[in-house]
Protein backbone atom coordinates (compact mmCIF):
# COMPACT_ATOMS: atom_id res chain seq x y z
CA UNK A 1 0.00 0.00 0.00
CA UNK A 2 1.50 3.31 -1.10
CA UNK A 3 -0.81 5.61 0.88
CA UNK A 4 -3.99 7.19 -0.39
CA UNK A 5 -5.41 10.26 -2.08
CA UNK A 6 -6.15 13.43 -0.12
CA UNK A 7 -9.39 13.96 1.78
CA UNK A 8 -10.67 16.41 -0.88
CA UNK A 9 -10.42 13.84 -3.67
CA UNK A 10 -12.00 11.08 -1.60
CA UNK A 11 -14.94 13.25 -0.49
CA UNK A 12 -15.69 14.50 -3.99
CA UNK A 13 -15.51 10.95 -5.37
CA UNK A 14 -17.95 9.71 -2.74
CA UNK A 15 -20.40 12.49 -3.63
CA UNK A 16 -20.11 12.33 -7.43
CA UNK A 17 -19.82 8.54 -8.01
CA UNK A 18 -23.52 7.76 -7.55
CA UNK A 19 -24.62 10.60 -9.79
CA UNK A 20 -22.33 9.44 -12.62
CA UNK A 21 -23.69 5.88 -12.43
CA UNK A 22 -27.31 7.05 -12.37
CA UNK A 23 -26.69 9.41 -15.30
CA UNK A 24 -25.09 6.57 -17.28
CA UNK A 25 -28.07 4.28 -16.73
CA UNK A 26 -30.39 7.18 -17.65
CA UNK A 27 -28.54 7.61 -20.97
CA UNK A 28 -28.82 3.84 -21.63
CA UNK A 29 -32.53 3.62 -20.80
CA UNK A 30 -33.50 6.70 -22.83
CA UNK A 31 -31.41 5.70 -25.85
CA UNK A 32 -34.42 5.61 -28.16
CA UNK A 33 -35.65 9.09 -27.15
CA UNK A 34 -32.68 11.33 -26.40
CA UNK A 35 -29.11 11.66 -27.71
CA UNK A 36 -26.88 8.81 -26.57
CA UNK A 37 -27.59 5.12 -26.31
CA UNK A 38 -26.03 1.88 -25.18
CA UNK A 39 -22.41 2.58 -26.10
CA UNK A 40 -22.35 6.12 -24.70
CA UNK A 41 -24.14 5.28 -21.45
CA UNK A 42 -21.92 2.25 -20.86
CA UNK A 43 -18.84 4.42 -21.33
CA UNK A 44 -20.18 6.90 -18.74
CA UNK A 45 -20.71 4.13 -16.14
CA UNK A 46 -17.23 2.72 -16.87
CA UNK A 47 -15.74 6.19 -16.32
CA UNK A 48 -17.21 6.06 -12.80
CA UNK A 49 -15.26 2.80 -12.24
CA UNK A 50 -12.11 4.55 -13.46
CA UNK A 51 -12.72 7.41 -11.01
CA UNK A 52 -12.99 4.91 -8.14
CA UNK A 53 -9.74 3.22 -9.22
CA UNK A 54 -7.86 6.54 -9.37
CA UNK A 55 -9.09 7.54 -5.92
CA UNK A 56 -8.83 4.34 -3.90
CA UNK A 57 -6.28 2.23 -5.74
CA UNK A 58 -6.51 -1.26 -7.17
CA UNK A 59 -6.22 -3.26 -3.95
CA UNK A 60 -9.23 -1.69 -2.23
CA UNK A 61 -11.47 -1.69 -5.32
CA UNK A 62 -10.83 -5.35 -6.12
CA UNK A 63 -12.56 -6.27 -2.86
CA UNK A 64 -15.75 -4.51 -3.97
CA UNK A 65 -15.93 -5.05 -7.75
CA UNK A 66 -15.51 -8.66 -8.92
CA UNK A 67 -13.79 -8.85 -12.30
CA UNK A 68 -15.25 -12.30 -13.03
CA UNK A 69 -18.80 -11.01 -12.44
CA UNK A 70 -18.16 -8.16 -14.89
CA UNK A 71 -16.90 -10.70 -17.44
CA UNK A 72 -20.12 -12.71 -17.09
CA UNK A 73 -22.22 -9.53 -17.48
CA UNK A 74 -20.30 -8.65 -20.64
CA UNK A 75 -20.86 -12.04 -22.29
CA UNK A 76 -24.53 -11.97 -21.26
CA UNK A 77 -25.00 -8.55 -22.86
CA UNK A 78 -23.58 -9.64 -26.20
CA UNK A 79 -25.60 -12.89 -26.22
CA UNK A 80 -28.78 -10.96 -25.35
CA UNK A 81 -28.09 -8.51 -28.18
CA UNK A 82 -27.69 -11.32 -30.69
CA UNK A 83 -30.82 -13.11 -29.50
CA UNK A 84 -32.95 -9.95 -29.62
CA UNK A 85 -32.00 -9.84 -33.28
CA UNK A 86 -33.45 -13.35 -33.65
CA UNK A 87 -36.83 -12.25 -32.23
CA UNK A 88 -37.97 -11.04 -35.63
CA UNK A 89 -36.50 -13.95 -37.60
CA UNK A 90 -39.92 -14.66 -39.14
CA UNK A 91 -39.38 -11.58 -41.36
CA UNK A 92 -35.63 -10.86 -41.31
CA UNK A 93 -32.79 -10.81 -38.80
CA UNK A 94 -33.04 -7.57 -36.73
CA UNK A 95 -36.69 -7.06 -37.71
CA UNK A 96 -38.44 -4.94 -35.08
CA UNK A 97 -41.32 -7.29 -34.18
CA UNK A 98 -41.94 -6.02 -30.63
CA UNK A 99 -42.83 -2.50 -31.77
CA UNK A 100 -46.54 -1.59 -31.62
CA UNK A 101 -47.38 -5.06 -30.22
CA UNK A 102 -48.76 -3.76 -26.92
CA UNK A 103 -46.37 -5.45 -24.50
CA UNK A 104 -43.20 -4.17 -22.82
CA UNK A 105 -41.72 -1.35 -24.95
CA UNK A 106 -44.58 -2.06 -27.36
CA UNK A 107 -47.06 0.79 -27.07
CA UNK A 108 -47.78 2.52 -30.39
CA UNK A 109 -45.52 5.40 -31.40
CA UNK A 110 -47.05 8.82 -31.91
CA UNK A 111 -46.09 9.92 -35.44
CA UNK A 112 -44.89 13.49 -35.82
CA UNK A 113 -42.99 15.90 -33.59
CA UNK A 114 -43.54 14.89 -29.96
CA UNK A 115 -41.45 14.49 -26.78
CA UNK A 116 -41.77 10.70 -26.96
CA UNK A 117 -42.83 7.91 -24.62
CA UNK A 118 -40.38 5.63 -22.80
CA UNK A 119 -42.53 2.54 -23.46
CA UNK A 120 -42.16 2.59 -27.27
CA UNK A 121 -39.74 1.39 -29.97
CA UNK A 122 -39.72 -2.37 -29.34
CA UNK A 123 -36.42 -4.17 -29.79
CA UNK A 124 -34.46 -0.93 -30.08
CA UNK A 125 -34.84 -0.21 -26.36
CA UNK A 126 -34.08 -3.83 -25.43
CA UNK A 127 -30.96 -3.81 -27.62
CA UNK A 128 -29.89 -0.50 -26.07
CA UNK A 129 -30.03 -2.06 -22.61
CA UNK A 130 -28.15 -5.19 -23.76
CA UNK A 131 -25.39 -3.17 -25.48
CA UNK A 132 -25.19 -0.83 -22.49
CA UNK A 133 -24.60 -3.77 -20.11
CA UNK A 134 -21.96 -5.17 -22.47
CA UNK A 135 -20.07 -1.90 -22.88
CA UNK A 136 -20.06 -0.95 -19.20
CA UNK A 137 -18.77 -4.40 -18.22
CA UNK A 138 -16.21 -4.52 -21.05
CA UNK A 139 -14.68 -1.11 -20.30
CA UNK A 140 -14.80 -1.89 -16.57
CA UNK A 141 -12.85 -5.13 -17.13
CA UNK A 142 -10.31 -3.29 -19.31
CA UNK A 143 -9.73 -0.55 -16.70
CA UNK A 144 -9.51 -3.03 -13.80
CA UNK A 145 -7.12 -5.37 -15.62
CA UNK A 146 -4.76 -2.63 -16.75
CA UNK A 147 -4.63 -1.00 -13.30
CA UNK A 148 -3.88 -4.40 -11.75
CA UNK A 149 -1.03 -4.81 -14.27
CA UNK A 150 0.34 -1.38 -13.28
CA UNK A 151 0.21 -2.47 -9.63
CA UNK A 152 2.30 -5.57 -10.44
CA UNK A 153 5.00 -3.39 -12.05
CA UNK A 154 5.03 -1.03 -9.05
CA UNK A 155 5.44 -3.90 -6.58
CA UNK A 156 8.29 -5.27 -8.69
CA UNK A 157 10.11 -1.92 -8.68
CA UNK A 158 9.78 -1.55 -4.90
CA UNK A 159 11.10 -5.00 -4.06
CA UNK B 1 18.87 14.84 -40.90
CA UNK B 2 15.65 13.36 -39.53
CA UNK B 3 14.07 16.65 -38.46
CA UNK B 4 13.75 18.32 -41.92
CA UNK B 5 12.10 15.18 -43.27
CA UNK B 6 9.55 15.22 -40.47
CA UNK B 7 8.87 18.95 -40.98
CA UNK B 8 8.47 18.44 -44.73
CA UNK B 9 6.12 15.52 -44.21
CA UNK B 10 4.09 17.51 -41.70
CA UNK B 11 3.76 20.46 -44.09
CA UNK B 12 2.71 18.13 -46.90
CA UNK B 13 0.11 16.40 -44.72
CA UNK B 14 -1.25 19.68 -43.34
CA UNK B 15 -1.49 21.16 -46.85
CA UNK B 16 -3.53 18.19 -48.05
CA UNK B 17 -5.79 18.47 -45.00
CA UNK B 18 -6.37 22.19 -45.63
CA UNK B 19 -7.09 21.58 -49.31
CA UNK B 20 -9.66 18.95 -48.37
CA UNK B 21 -11.20 21.28 -45.79
CA UNK B 22 -11.51 24.14 -48.30
CA UNK B 23 -13.12 21.79 -50.82
CA UNK B 24 -15.74 20.58 -48.32
CA UNK B 25 -19.41 21.34 -48.87
CA UNK B 26 -21.12 23.73 -46.42
CA UNK B 27 -22.63 22.12 -43.31
CA UNK B 28 -26.14 20.80 -43.77
CA UNK B 29 -26.07 20.76 -47.59
CA UNK B 30 -24.98 17.28 -48.71
CA UNK B 31 -24.35 16.56 -52.39
CA UNK B 32 -27.01 13.84 -52.41
CA UNK B 33 -29.73 13.86 -49.77
CA UNK B 34 -32.08 11.08 -50.92
CA UNK B 35 -30.90 8.68 -48.18
CA UNK B 36 -31.19 11.28 -45.40
CA UNK B 37 -34.66 12.30 -46.56
CA UNK B 38 -35.78 8.67 -46.63
CA UNK B 39 -34.60 8.04 -43.06
CA UNK B 40 -36.11 11.28 -41.73
CA UNK B 41 -39.43 10.59 -43.47
CA UNK B 42 -39.84 6.90 -42.62
CA UNK B 43 -37.77 6.09 -39.50
CA UNK B 44 -40.56 6.87 -37.03
CA UNK B 45 -43.09 4.74 -38.91
CA UNK B 46 -40.85 1.78 -39.75
CA UNK B 47 -38.58 1.55 -36.70
CA UNK B 48 -41.02 3.03 -34.16
CA UNK B 49 -38.33 5.10 -32.42
CA UNK B 50 -38.33 8.87 -31.91
CA UNK B 51 -34.51 9.05 -32.18
CA UNK B 52 -33.62 8.62 -35.84
CA UNK B 53 -29.92 7.99 -35.10
CA UNK B 54 -30.76 5.12 -32.75
CA UNK B 55 -33.21 3.63 -35.24
CA UNK B 56 -30.43 3.60 -37.86
CA UNK B 57 -27.85 2.14 -35.48
CA UNK B 58 -30.04 -0.61 -33.99
CA UNK B 59 -32.56 -1.31 -36.77
CA UNK B 60 -31.46 -0.39 -40.30
CA UNK B 61 -27.77 -1.07 -39.58
CA UNK B 62 -28.15 -3.70 -36.87
CA UNK B 63 -25.44 -5.93 -38.31
CA UNK B 64 -22.94 -3.08 -38.01
CA UNK B 65 -23.68 -2.73 -34.29
CA UNK B 66 -23.36 -6.50 -33.82
CA UNK B 67 -19.88 -6.26 -35.37
CA UNK B 68 -18.99 -3.37 -33.09
CA UNK B 69 -19.98 -5.39 -30.05
CA UNK B 70 -17.94 -8.33 -31.27
CA UNK B 71 -14.89 -6.09 -31.76
CA UNK B 72 -15.19 -4.81 -28.18
CA UNK B 73 -15.60 -8.38 -26.88
CA UNK B 74 -12.48 -9.51 -28.75
CA UNK B 75 -10.53 -6.53 -27.42
CA UNK B 76 -11.45 -7.46 -23.85
CA UNK B 77 -10.42 -11.09 -24.42
CA UNK B 78 -7.07 -9.89 -25.76
CA UNK B 79 -6.43 -7.53 -22.86
CA UNK B 80 -7.37 -10.09 -20.20
CA UNK B 81 -5.11 -12.67 -21.86
CA UNK B 82 -2.23 -10.19 -22.24
CA UNK B 83 -2.13 -8.38 -18.87
CA UNK B 84 -1.92 -11.37 -16.54
CA UNK B 85 0.65 -12.11 -13.88
CA UNK B 86 3.11 -14.82 -14.84
CA UNK B 87 5.51 -16.64 -12.52
CA UNK B 88 9.18 -16.09 -13.23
Amino acid sequence: MIGEMSRIVRTMTNIIFGFIVVFGFYVIAHGHLSPGGGFQGGAIVASAFALLLVTYGTEVIQQYIAKDLLSVIESTGLILFGSFGFLGISATYFYNIVANSGGLFGSPTVIGVNPGDLNTSGTIALMNIAVGLEVLAALGVIVLTMSAAAEIIQNKEKS
Amino acid sequence: MKKPIFILAFIFFAAFMFMAAIDMRPFGEPARSEMDDYFIENAQVQASSNNVVTSIVFDYRGFDTLGEGTVLFTAVIGIVALFREVAK
